[in-house]
């Protein structure tokens, strides 16, 4: 078996000798013998670093998604990632190293973050960027419980066309707080708004909002119109929340620009494979109104004492380990090396990059939605312009399609659930060439015919 | 003489002259940045070139792209790579933060977590089309549970903070199901800042328990805070002090009697692995960070993973969906009866989760356990070589980490600040421990040297420990002098907030 602990049976003899022990197991003399587990863990043996090498190499080759086409997205895109971005992001500076609790021996790791934060911040259109959160979906969270904090409020108003499953994270993480979490229904792919006097999903309004949540582009791909979500809430005195995504910012007006306090996104298409889901990369930018209820840690650029620049974790009055439980988030350990990983692929994009990067993203999506319009038993699921992915209601149930799209070698969508009707939804990057997407269109007229 | 080019800054600030570490700034890379520079390529794909007038609605089209950097390849690449030498790491040395459990990753396990198989499958695919990840998932699932001795688990939870969280949402639940509403969850003062923070996200009030002269938490202590409005308790077994909870199947039967639930921050887990369970001490909640004991490196602050494992009274309340097998062996997703719902986005940290099932895998049952006694061994004989020369408050037995002081000890260390020492130990070619905590030890040095250290490196720390010791406050002010910066102006980055090089420009 691999063994990484280096003593050699004399050393243990020898410091057992010097703590005047006999045996190991007189380490745990303070473990009470009823709570001694005997017989040991029922684990098998340990192996080889070859044996669990190849065993990890079976795992991996037993799953044969990565050989389909990938249409699939909602949070999680195929999208490219250069070599130097893992080449960076696998150095073992960045891989092994701790929380920067000492500056002096962490600039590394802060000055990626302060140059994160920096292209965060410009991609949001706000003027602060933490240092990373879990994922898009606790970021929301994070994103609603500082709404919560700074107003006083418990309703929250929160798009249908916010991610459902960053919707259920948000019921299920706020669940001990007893807020209203109001959801609001799209209308042909857009939020519905309720007028000033309105009510929302049949529940009268009780209580001005704390937020009000809007993603665009949204679950269906479409482009969901930022001021009529800050109108919305301006007329209940409410924080405007936005999701955005890091990619359709090389074409879309910024958050900031429409007036968001707070942006968060899903910060995996830039940098970060598919991983089955994790570990992603939550990004969280605030309007400086709010900078001292920003969860997570935030890099500041500061000068050390003999005058060099120098990079801290700052405003940590915010954080757990001092104001614990006064702290309006519990988040300790976050992304940091994905969001360097972020921060490698943003420069090596480019400015130019980055527009050419989401151009061709919706290049892809209206070549392939106007070749599946028109197939028998396909309708678009909303008429909005789409950006990077898009819905579709189809005459089969969408498990069906999935399944049946499969083994003609697609991964078609990902199915979505929106109130009583579920779609498709398809997302197209640029990796996808026009030969994929005809074969795709092809496959799914077989299928559904 | 004048020249038309204008030079911008370079990686290592005067190209290549600069030195490793300690020398020249590194500029930030905005100030490398050059209009019409670039790095990036993209595939033929075929695609009819739409313009993005014709793609996006004119109100919603930004007129030029954000502001990213113009670089080359190579600059890119010479500017992390000056970074990372200005960057320490579990690689390069001794890391021994207290709580931290910064032990050494194995390179397998990157190896690992880099196969295509499992990088390159989405979350969403089918279960028939990733059978390896669901297989892995629920593997490492059956194994966390042997460790701690508990019946179901989720891998949902990204960190310890969000497991905490999870846990007391399912604590929550788990009360309202039996018809109750308790208010308080009981904490001892030594807990981690997490702890109290996700009680409070939890809904819940966070009630402090004293620990007694030992630094344990004593049944009599207890008794008196039990009373129907209590939903558990939270406690990290050993404790922030590095000490066995000796009592505690008498606080587990006490908080039990209350009808309340025992959770388990499973921070300490590695002391005690293959020697005694949380189960078996009666938690019926359990965190493990698995960038902590199962070698997932921490990434300069994450990604870790934090899953959590609940006896069979509590299953039902996981978040989901959960990796199961079925009986003809095939791997598919279930759904909690009463489930929490989920609690990330897709499915947890999974490639930290895949390291993790192969560390589990290279160790097996008695890799595990040789894991725990090398841990505590490496921790009891650290201390035996610091006790003439720091404070020990709480003088027993330790298990994996130790807590001392500067205050009161023996020696000239009294007269020292902890982050004094800590500073110095950094000059002397250690990371520091984990210095203020817990919070109630004054000037603690709380110092986890982990089983992956050497009794060669241990004896190495033990002595710059006691020769910062025997340095003056005025000296040791000036550490440290051989980093890339020393002492930063803390207060400055508060006063004036420089979060992003905009921010900079701007003021």
């Amino acid at each position: 078996m691999a063994d990484y602990v280096p003593h050699t049976d004399d050393d243990i003899r020898r410091l057992l000798a010097d703590l005047d022990l006999g045996a190991l197991d007189e380490l745990f003399a303070a473990v009470p013998a009823a709570l001694r587990l005997a017989g040991g863990l029922d684990l098998p043996g340990g192996l080889s670093e070859y044996e669990v090498a190849d065993e990890m190499r079976r795992l991996a080759d037993a799953n044969s998604a990565g050989g389909l086409v990938c249409f699939a997205g909602t949070g999680a895109y195929d999208h490219d990632v250069p070599a130097v971005v893992r080449s960076i992001a696998g150095r073992p500076e960045f891989v092994t190293s701790y929380t920067p609790y000492q500056p002096e021996v962490a600039q590394g790791v802060l000055q990626a973050l302060f140059e994160y934060q920096t292209l965060v911040s410009r991609l949001a259109g706000l003027p602060v960027a933490n240092a990373s959160l879990y994922d898009g979906a606790t970021a929301l969270v994070e994103a609603v419980n500082l709404a919560v904090g700074a107003t006083g409020r418990s309703t929250v108003w929160v798009s249908q066309g916010v991610n459902p499953r960053w919707r259920e994270v948000l019921w299920a993480l706020t669940a001990g707080r007893g807020l209203d979490l109001v959801e609001v229904p799209l209308v042909d792919g857009v939020t519905a708004w309720p007028g000033p006097e309105a009510s929302v999903a049949g529940s009268p309004r009780q209580a001005p909002p704390a937020a009000v949540v809007c993603a665009s582009p949204n679950v269906l791909g479409c482009i969901d119109p930022l001021p009529a979500a800050r109108a919305a809430a301006d007329a209940g005195g409410a924080l405007l929340v936005a999701v955005f995504d890091p990619v359709a910012s090389g074409l879309l007006r910024t958050p900031g620009e429409h007036g968001a306090d707070v942006a968060v996104a899903e910060g995996q298409p830039l940098g970060t494979p598919l991983s089955f889901g994790g570990p992603f990369l939550g990004m969280f930018a605030v309007s400086l109104d709010h900078v001292r209820r920003l969860p997570g840690r935030l890099v500041g650029r500061t000068r050390d004492i003999r005058g060099r620049t120098a990079y801290v974790t700052t405003l940590r009055a915010r954080e757990q380990d001092i104001r614990r439980e006064r702290a309006s988030s519990n988040i300790c350990t976050n992304q940091t090396l994905v969001a360097i990983a972020a921060m490698v692929q943003m420069a090596w994009l480019g400015t130019g990059g980055l527009r050419e990067l989401a151009l061709r993203c919706a290049r892809g999506t209206r070549y392939l939605r106007e070749a599946l319009v028109p197939v028998p038993g396909v309708t678009a699921a909303a008429g909005a312009p789409v950006l990077r992915e898009f819905g579709l209601r189809l005459a089969l149930p969408v498990a069906t399609v999935v399944d049946r799209m499969a083994e003609e070698g697609f991964l078609a969508g990902v199915p979505v659930e929106l109130g009583q009707e579920e779609v498709l939804v398809v997302a197209v990057t640029e990796r996808r060439t026009r030969a994929e997407m005809d074969a795709y269109a092809t496959a799914m007229e077989k299928v559904l015919s | 003489m004048s020249h038309a080019y204008v030079p911008r800054a370079a990686p290592g600030g005067r190209a290549s002259s600069a030195p490793l570490m300690g020398g020249g700034e590194e500029p930030a890379i905005f100030e490398m940045s050059v209009p019409g520079r670039r790095s990036a390529s993209f595939r033929a794909t075929g695609v009819p070139e739409w313009t993005a007038e014709e793609l996006v609605p004119a109100d919603e089209l930004r007129p030029e792209p954000p502001a990213m950097v113009e670089i080359s390849e190579r600059d890119l690449v010479a500017h992390m790579t000056r970074l990372a030498h200005r960057q320490y790491s579990v690689d390069m040395g001794a890391y021994p933060l207290g709580s931290c459990t910064m032990k050494y990753n194995p390179k397998v396990c990157d190896e690992a977590a880099a196969l295509a198989g499992l990088r390159s499958a989405h979350p969403a695919a089918p279960p028939a089309y990733v059978q390896g990840w669901l297989e892995l998932l629920w593997s490492l699932g059956e194994a966390l549970c042997e460790v701690t001795g508990m019946d179901a688990i989720t891998l949902q939870p990204p960190a310890g903070a969000a497991g905490e969280l999870t846990g007391l949402l399912m604590m929550r639940a788990w009360h309202a199901s039996e018809g109750r509403s308790p208010s308080k969850v009981l904490i001892p003062g030594s807990a981690h800042g997490t702890n109290p923070a996700s009680v409070s996200l939890a809904g819940y009030r966070a009630v402090s328990v004293p620990s007694d002269g030992r630094g344990l938490v004593s049944p009599g202590v207890l008794s008196g805070y039990l009373d129907d409005d209590v939903a558990g308790i939270m406690l990290t077994n050993p404790n922030t002090l590095g000490l066995f909870e000796e009592h505690i199947a008498e606080v587990a039967r006490a908080v039990h009697d209350a009808r309340g639930l025992l959770y388990y921050d499973g921070a300490n887990l590695n002391a005690i692995m293959g020697v005694t369970r949380p189960g078996d001490m009666g938690f019926d909640i359990v965190h493990m960070n698995l960038h902590k004991t199962f070698a997932v490196p921490h990434g300069g602050g994450g990604p870790g993973a934090g899953p959590v494992a609940v006896t069979h009274r509590l299953a039902a309340f996981l978040p989901g969906p959960v990796p199961a097998r079925r009986p003809d062996g095939t791997f598919a997703w279930d759904r909690p009866a009463r489930s929490i719902g989920r609690t990330h986005g897709w499915h947890g940290n999974a490639l930290a989760l895949a390291r993790a099932w192969a560390y589990v895998l290279l160790n097996g049952a008695d890799g595990l356990r040789r894991v725990s006694e090398a841990a505590v061994l490496n921790a009891n004989w650290l201390l035996s070589r610091l006790r003439g020369t720091y404070a020990v408050p709480y003088d027993r037995p330790a298990m994996h980490e130790v807590v001392v002081s500067t205050r009161d000890a023996p020696g000239p260390a009294a007269g020292l600040r902890a982050l004094d020492v800590a500073k110095g130990l950094l000059e002397r070619g250690f990371h520091s421990p984990t210095v203020y905590f817990p919070l109630v030890v004054a000037e603690a040095l709380m110092i986890e040297p982990t089983e992956t250290e050497s009794p060669e490196t241990v004896h190495a720390l033990a002595e710059a420990l006691v020769e910062v010791a025997s340095g003056s406050a005025a000296d040791l002010a000036q550490a440290p002098r051989t980093a890339p910066v020393t002492r930063a102006d803390e207060a400055l980055a508060a006063r004036t907030l420089v979060p992003t090089w905009d921010a900079l420009s701007r003021a």
